[in-house]
């Protein structure tokens, strides 16, 4: 229950009242619900779970775990460099 | 012999008060007599046959016969990239071909559910005609039943094939050493997905179609690099992982794979990310996976990339002395799971 | 795959597991809340790039497991009756119940429809509109919106043959009974990554204050769950207890306002089963009386039935970290996916089938069997 995925919104329409959207995975286009995420636009990246789009994915994600791996990087570098005699 | 396109399924039937299966059609009888000779045989490719025998004399074997027989339900009958008479071929030739085998006769029966549209018997059984003919087969005999309505859910078919294997041809899943390398001949699951995707009306961005394929070609061309291949599987239900389970139980070898080395197609695997599937389990019907000598897996990889069913062939992992049985994977983040025995049905009636 | 490779790559893994490494200078034992977040660990072995010092313990993070036995009873029961359609998600099927499971009711006649969303419940009962439709509405937080936006539209359209047999459990209550047990191991928690998506973190900070046990709301992929574990490893080796969130790219601290509207309109706090656990105060959903009408278990009188667990079954002391499937006597030997004793056994989040699919089957998380 807890398999959320995350995929791209490329197309809002509304089915009988509902606020729906086609969301794309890996090639694969679902029917979604945007009911629960009244600010996604076409392009967002969404979380779907069940047939609903749960909420959007942060676009600064991506520098984030970027800057994580590059801080990462750096200290494993500072350590093995290390003068002898460190803990 | 003129295989009949579908196109012919517009022109009228040359006979018949029925366009679909009644249960009078499997009876022996004037109405399955009819059913043969003025629409299944037409259809198959077959001449006309008077009188009908009941069994198919065979030319004589130079070699040892290798026999196979297999049963095809699938669900829905037509999916893309096949159907269930082209799978119904292939699958028994590929049956045939991973032992080394050059298939040579084929033997088919119906099973025709009470109700069958004589379009959709038409269809299957040209499809059948057209995947002898590439598979290089002949359709020497046959059988046909009906049942009542509600037992067969249109049609089943079952097919055995006769094939010969050469002097000297050794393949077993008992022959994999310690330090053989693991190879596959293309991407992984896309029949059982492409068959999920048809079935439960899945939208995907391009065309994934089933890989149903005959495999002799390709083996023979891999058997003249290297003679000494220790075994061919061809991957259908249970997928990659059952195939090598049953190596690595009957060699008494381990199995070390690479999961960042097996090639799986991102529609495959969306799929199957969104259905919660692993590929490993899902069937391929035209694939093969490959247990080599060390020595002969660059030679035996380039042969299959030179052949259009090998394209995409990889080497996927190898071969350790155990523990015995265990068929282990080096996760795509370095970490390890086993890959363990299918429990259970992952993905029901895709062959 | 965007927003999942980039978590499933080896050098982003390795410099986290380095990180880990560097870090930790004593042991310390962690648990990881949901289902898919065990599934994920077993899946790709990421406990095999931690310190040994390290331990993970299982949650209870799975919703299929903890559906208490009385609503699976009761789920067989209605699916039995004749003419109606019951709609499930698919892990449901299999779960064994006092007598059988939904699966073999099916094979016995019941009309039983595996959805993979609520919304096709709702579309089925609008095709059928002369035969009652029943979804099991199981789950944690995370499904309570969608949940909710169902039994809403089945009201509004007037889809009167439409219900919902509800069985949400809240995962706060559940971590209070396992922080709060005497047994109680674990020291730092690694959160449920889409239930915050849902709820946001308001209601962990008082746990961490009254337990003191550090809690990063965590993803599923394996560089989340490595990301995570520095994350805690880092607040328990500073011997913080607060909260933080690791999963920024779908959780915010104050949740989704839209989906908690909804689930405050329809659902109301209540006392629940967990299945293998036993009641724990105010931890579960249920409809408000205005939804009378969509609540299946209002709707159709079905008698308690009597109910009976396999005395084998140690799911509960699974789901709350006590022990791990390899010290589960019956584990891969008289209970395995095609006969499962219990729900973690058959869920696809269940410790046990996580276990049994990685080939975990033997005690020692990072040791790799030998086939049986």
């Amino acid at each position: 229950m807890c398999l959320g995925i995350p995929g791209q919104l490329t197309e809002i329409f509304v089915e009988e009242t509902l606020r729906m959207g086609k969301v794309r995975f890996s090639g694969v286009l679902r029917s979604v619900c945007l009911e629960l995420v009244p600010d996604a636009v076409c392009g967002d990246f969404v979380l779907v779970h069940v047939g609903f789009a749960l909420s959007r994915i942060g676009a600064e994600e991506a520098e984030r775990l970027t800057a994580l791996l590059d801080e990462l990087a750096r200290s494993e570098q500072a350590f093995a460099t290390r003068p002898p005699g460190d803990a | 012999m003129s295989i009949p396109d579908d196109d012919d399924a517009a022109c009228p039937l040359p006979y018949s008060d029925y366009d679909r299966v009644v249960l009078g059609h499997g009876s022996g009888g004037r109405l399955s007599h009819d059913l043969l000779e003025q629409v299944l045989f037409p259809a198959l490719g077959l001449a006309a046959r008077e009188p009908l025998e009941d069994q198919a004399l065979l030319a004589p074997i130079v070699g040892r016969p290798a026999l196979t027989t297999d049963a095809f339900v699938v669900r829905p009958l037509f999916f893309p990239g096949g159907d269930i008479g082209r799978l119904s071929v292939f699958g028994t030739v590929n049956d045939l071909a991973v032992g080394g085998a050059v298939p040579r006769d084929l033997a088919l029966s119906f099973i025709l559910e009470e109700g069958l549209s004589f379009e959709t018997l038409l269809r299957v059984a040209r499809s059948v005609a057209r995947a002898c003919v590439e598979a290089r087969v002949r359709l020497v005999t046959g059988d046909t039943k009906v049942v009542e309505r509600g037992k067969a859910e249109g049609l089943y078919i079952t097919t055995s094939g006769v094939g010969v294997v050469a002097p000297g041809r050794e393949l077993s899943v008992t022959r994999a050493a310690p330090g053989d390398v693991v190879l596959v001949s293309g991407t992984l699951g896309d029949h059982g997905i492409a068959v999920m995707v048809e079935r439960e009306g899945i939208e995907i961005e391009g065309e994934l179609l089933s890989d149903a394929a005959p495999l002799t070609g390709l083996v023979q061309a891999m058997l003249e690099v290297e003679p000494n291949i220790r075994c061919l599987r061809d991957p259908t239900r249970g997928g990659l992982a059952s195939a090598l389970n049953e190596i690595a139980r009957a060699s008494r070898v381990g199995i070390r794979l690479d999961e960042l080395s097996i090639p799986i197609r991102p529609d495959v695997e969306g799929v199957c990310e969104l259905l919660g599937l692993d590929p490993l389990y899902v069937a391929c019907e035209g694939r093969l996976v490959a247990v080599v000598p060390r020595t002969s897996a660059e030679r035996v990889l380039s042969a299959m990339r030179a052949h259009e069913l090998g394209r995409n062939a990889a080497v996927i992992g190898e071969i350790t002395s155990g523990p015995s049985g265990l068929v282990t994977e080096r996760t795509r983040i370095g970490g390890e799971r086993v890959v363990m025995m299918l429990a259970g049905e992952q993905l029901p009636r895709i062959c | 795959m965007k927003f999942v490779d980039e978590y499933r790559d080896s050098e982003a893994a390795r410099r986290l597991s380095a990180a880990i490494a560097r870090e930790v200078t004593r042991p310390w034992a962690l648990m990881e809340v949901c289902g898919g977040q065990t599934h994920s660990i077993v899946r790709y072995g990421v406990d095999m790039l931690l310190p040994s010092s390290l331990e993970l313990l299982h949650g209870p993070g799975c919703p299929v497991c903890v559906t208490p036995l009385e609503t699976v009873d009761r789920a067989h029961a209605i699916a039995a009756r004749p003419g109606l359609i019951f709609c499930s998600y698919g892990d449901m099927l299999r779960v064994p119940g006092s007598r059988g499971d939904l699966a073999r009711a099916k094979s016995e006649g019941a009309d039983v429809r595996i959805v993979y969303s609520p919304l096709d419940a709702l579309t089925i009962a609008r095709q059928n509109p002369t035969r009652e439709v029943v979804f099991f509405a199981i789950g944690f937080e995370t499904t309570a919106p969608a949940n909710a936006t169902v039994v809403e539209l089945a009201r509004s359209r007037g889809i009167k043959n439409f219900s919902a047999l509800v069985s949400h459990v809240l995962v706060p209550p559940a971590i209070t009974a396992i922080l709060g047990a005497s047994d109680n191991r674990v020291q730092g928690l690694l959160g449920p990554g889409h239930v915050c998506s849902v709820t946001g973190t308001r209601e962990y900070l008082p746990l961490t204050k009254k337990y003191g046990v550090p809690i990063v709301v965590t993803g599923f992929e394996p560089v989340d769950l490595l990301e995570g574990v520095l994350r805690l490893v880092r607040l328990l080796e500073r011997g913080e207890a607060s909260v933080e969130v690791q999963y920024e790219r779908a959780v915010r601290p104050e949740g989704n306002a839209r989906s908690l509207e909804l689930v405050e309109r329809v659902f109301e706090v209540c006392d629940r089963k967990w299945r293998g656990i036993g009641s724990i105060p105010e931890s579960g959903y249920r409809l408000r009386s205005e939804y009378h009408e969509q609540d299946a278990e209002r709707r159709f009188d079905v008698a308690s039935v009597e109910t009976d667990e396999p005395t084998e079954c140690i799911s509960g002391q699974v789901l709350r970290g006590v022990k791990k499937p390899t010290e589960c006597p019956a584990f891969a030997t008289r209970c395995r996916p095609d006969r499962p004793l219990g729900a973690t056994m058959v869920s696809s989040e269940g410790a046990c089938a996580a276990y049994f699919h990685a080939g975990r089957l033997r005690a020692g998380v990072r040791s790799l069997p030998v086939a049986s």
